[in-house]
This record gives C-alpha cells, structure tokens and sequence, in this order.
C-alpha cells in the first residue's frame, strides 16, 4: 500500500483539542432542554405582561356606579338621572342605568330566584365606558354626582388595578426569575463539563502548557469549543419553544390555550437571542472553569 | 544560561527527590545528566522547563530569577526551551505534522511561515512519508524521532531531552546525537539525560552525576566538542534543517 503524498501547501492547522467526546452528545441535550425551558419561561412573561395590561385596559374603560334613591325619587328614576348626569362627564363615552330586573339578576347567586322579596331595597346600578385614553378619575365622576344632588357611590375598580397590576407583575417576574435559573444552570453545567473536559484532556493541556502556551490560549481553546456546543443547544432549544409557542397561538388563537396567557406571533422573535446568549454564558463559564484550574498548574 | 543554588525539591509532603543541587549550565554547553532511576533526573529536567517549582534553593533562566518570574512570564520562558519527554508526549489527535508545528503554533507564527521548515525537519528525521501519520499508528523509534523533531522545530535556545534515544537502534540512536550536537553548535545549550553510558563515554562530554537527588560530580564543559557523532553516524540522506 503506497502512502498518500502529504502536500504541505494545502496543509491546515488542525483543531487542537480533539473534536468528538463522548460527553458532548449528552451536555448538548442538557444545555438545549435548559434553554427550551428559559425560551418557554421567557415567552410566558411576555404573555403574563400582555395579560396584566389587557385586564388594566379593560378595569381602566369602565366604572361601575352604586346610587341610592333620596326622598321620593324612585330607585329607577335616581339610576337615571346618575346615568344621565355621568353621561355628561369629560371621558365617559357611555352610561347606562341597569334596570332593575339586571340587577336582581345579580344578586341571584347569593339570593337565589326566591329570596328577592318585592320590597328589598335592591340599590340600582349604572355602568360606565371610559375613553382609556384619558378616563375621569373617581373623584371627577363622584363630584359631578354630588353637584347633581345625587347620593352614590362610584366604584372605579382602582382597587383591583393594583392586585391586577402587583399580579401581573409578580407573574412575570416569576417567569424572568425561572429563566435566569435555568440560565445559571446552563452555566453551571457547562463549567462542570469545562472541569471534567480539563480533566480529560489533562495531558493535552500539559503539553500547551509545557510548550509555552499561556493560560488564556488554553482557557480559549476550552472557551470556543462549549461556546460553539452552546449555540447549538441554544438555537435547538429555541426551535423547540418556538414550535410549542407557535403551535399555542395556532391552536388557541390569540388568547394562546388561555386568556390568562394571551400569546402573539410576535412572542415567538423572544428566543431568538437564544443560541447567542447561550453561547456568551457557556464562554464565560468555561474560560472561567478553564482559567481557575490553570492557575492551579505550576 | 541555567543556573541551580542549593536547589531542592520534593512533590507535596514526601522526602525530597533532589537534595541541594547547585550547577552552571553555560550559554551553548553540551552536558550529559546521568543517574541510576530515581536518582532525580526527572525531577530536574522538570524543575528547568518549568513543571515544577523548587522546595529551596534558586534557579536562574536566561539570566533571571524563576522565582521572581511573574506567572505571565513563565509561558514565554518555556517557549525558549525544547523538552524531548521521556514518555514522548505525544498530541495523539493530530498527524506527525500538527504535532511537530505544536510549538510554533503555540509561538503565535503563520502557517506560512513554518510550514517549509516543519517538513524539512519531519524529512531529515525520517518521517518524510509520515507525515500525514497519527502517532498511534507510528513505531516506538518513529514516535520517538516525532518527538524529538517537536522539541527542536522551535530552535529552543535550551534543548532538555529525558532518554531521547531509550525507543531507537544505535544506528538512529547517533543520528539523533548528531542532531543535537548540530544544535548545539547553532547555540542551543543541550541536557540530556540518559542511562546508556556508552553513549555519554563516546561522546566526551561533561556529565551530571546525579545519586540519590545529590549531584555527584559536574565534569568542565570542553572547549571543542567532540565529533564521536559526526564521525560515526551514517550521514544524513535528507537535507539538515
């Protein structure tokens, strides 16, 4: 058998660090499920977000007045002169007095269909729309009422708004915090794999070492090899949370699989910095894995 | 060129290896390190490319203190010197080529630039044909000239080589001497350390004596070195680099 002539002009460099480890295969895996979980979790606080301001817009677009009649003034006829009143108010595009037979309808599931007595004081109720923009606030309606001679109490929901607002929130604080976890679990991972790879590759590491190498072209080898292993996790694990997102937006429309987590197309760009930033944490752990053990060698 | 005081060593809490060793190893020089094993040839060769560090004593390099040599400096101080290991070393995943171009790579040059000098040196050590070879498919002699061809490729101004010629005939075994005397005569300052004493009674050049980590005796450096080698080796059938 003849040997192939070695053409040196057409020689390159090979890469110093062996291509394949068995490992690879497995920390791959590891880092593309941890980033599907932090594209998932990231997707879902864009969702809580676009959640909490959809409740915000729709409690900030309407009000609910509580009025009781004065003197002889009929319930009905105090509920009108409200809506009538409100309705001249800078911001409400539109109030309405709810008849009587609405508002029993909503004290039928405390009361039930029988205990409506015909003489129950059942306080009448005018609804308000407000122009989202620039809504009245509850002093601005409550004082109209008042110059109007009309006793009543305006419900605003402004109590709500800051459950709403504080739930919101907290939920995507909560689905930013799942992802920064998984994100230092990436990192943690593959500093653990940076160790273990130095482990192994023990002896290459002696011979760069001993032949001159500084720390920080060893550290590099280390660093490009997981920041490449990374990105490669990264852009699966984006895949896969934008095949899941998009397959939620397809099948639930725009409101996702629930209201309480409305998702958009546009939800489904968020992983795409994916493979980049996984690849930057992977860097960053490996040199830093790499460099401390090295300091560690004569 | 290299300088030991009073050096000792020893690896973490065992007795130490190498007992007050004080030698000079001139600019160009050409000594022998001999020792029966354990006596801490290693160990020596270890603490002057810089593998280890001393228990006591002081080591100059170059004309420097190594213990005053900030970590970021240490790199470049092992890049002017050639280690023939002598388990070899080898880089198992790259070809003859790669494993030679290591130093040169690590020194930061373009492939252009060495790319001539590496073949060259891969031919005059009788690897023309290898040199696409991994070392796993290379014989013990061929494994050894791969990494003596790695140690020199440099023109390391300290050649250090631990029983370079322990794998090889005697024939390849005074071709390899030739080597390092031609280097020597480029400069190179030479340590070798070896048990086969003929080699080092031929060769007429001074010798460590090491005996249990102590050194026995330091021969005087000769003026003219010998040409035992040059005249009794086979001549080279490929240009020298």
């Amino acid at each position: 058998m003849t040997t192939p002539a070695f053409d040196t002009a057409r020689w390159k460099p090979a890469a110093l660090l062996p291509r394949e480890d068995a490992r690879d295969g497995a920390l791959t895996f590891v880092v593309a499920v941890l980033c599907f979980i932090a594209c998932l979790a990231g997707m879902t606080a864009l969702s809580a977000d676009r959640a909490a301001q959809g409740w915000r817009a729709q409690l900030t677009g309407s009000a609910t007045v509580l009025v009781r009649p004065k003197g002889d003034e009929t319930p009905d006829a105090a509920a009108a002169r409200a809506a009538e009143t409100l309705a001249g108010v800078r911001g409400v595009t539109q109030a309405a007095a709810l008849e009587k037979a609405k508002a029993e309808a909503l004290l039928e599931p405390w009361l039930g269909r029988d205990g409506l007595l015909d003489d129950l004081p059942v306080p009448r109720l005018v609804t308000l729309d407000l122009d989202p923009k620039a809504p009245p606030s509850a002093d601005d309606l409550a004082k109209a009422l008042k110059t109007a001679g009309i006793d009543a109490t305006v419900d605003d929901h402004s109590l709500w708004m800051k459950d709403i607002a504080r739930a919101g929130r907290m939920a995507g604080l909560a689905a930013l915090g799942v992802a920064a976890l998984v994100g230092a679990a990436a990192a943690a991972a593959i500093a653990f794999a940076t160790r273990a790879g130095l482990a192994a590759r023990r002896d290459i590491v002696e011979v760069l070492h001993l032949s001159g190498a500084e720390d920080r072209f060893i550290a590099g080898l280390f660093q490009a090899r997981f920041a490449r292993l990374a990105a490669t996790a990264g852009l699966f694990g984006a895949l896969g949370a934008v095949i899941i997102g998009a397959a939620v937006r397809a099948l639930g429309g725009a409101d996702g699989l629930t209201p309480a987590l409305p998702v958009s197309w546009l939800d489904l760009l968020a992983p795409i910095p994916c493979p980049l930033i996984a690849a930057i944490v992977a860097a960053l752990a490996a040199r830093s894995a790499a460099m401390s053990l090295l300091r560690g060698m004569n | 060129m290299v300088r030991f005081d009073g050096v000792s060593m020893r690896y973490g809490r065992a007795p130490e290896v190498l007992r007050d060793v004080t030698f000079d190893l001139a600019p160009g020089s050409f000594h022998f390190l001999t020792g029966a094993s354990g006596a801490g040839k290693s160990s020596l060769l270890s603490l002057i490319y810089l593998a280890q560090r001393p228990s006591r004593g002081l080591i100059d390099l170059f004309g420097r203190s190594v213990a005053g040599a900030r970590r970021n400096e240490l790199p470049f101080l092992r890049r002017r010197i050639g280690v023939v290991f002598q388990e070899m070393r080898l880089l198992e995943h790259l070809s003859a080529f790669d494993n030679v171009a290591l130093p040169l790579r690590i020194a930061g040059r373009k492939p252009e630039g060495y790319r001539t000098d590496v073949a060259e040196l891969l031919t005059w050590v009788g690897l023309g044909e290898r040199m696409h070879a991994m070392p796993a498919t290379l014989s013990g002699g061929e494994r050894q000239r791969l990494a003596i061809a790695r140690a020199v490729v440099a023109r390391p101004d300290v050649l250090l080589a631990d029983e370079p010629t322990g794998n090889v005939d005697q024939a390849m075994a005074l071709r390899i001497m030739r080597l390092f005397v031609e280097l020597n005569r480029l400069g190179t300052t030479v340590l070798i350390a070896t048990h086969d004493e003929d080699l080092v009674a031929r060769s007429g050049r001074p010798v460590l004596h090491l005996e249990q980590g102590r050194l026995a005796k330091a021969g005087p450096t000769p003026i003219e070195p010998p040409s035992a080698y040059a005249a009794e080796a086979p001549p080279p059938e490929e240009t020298a680099p």
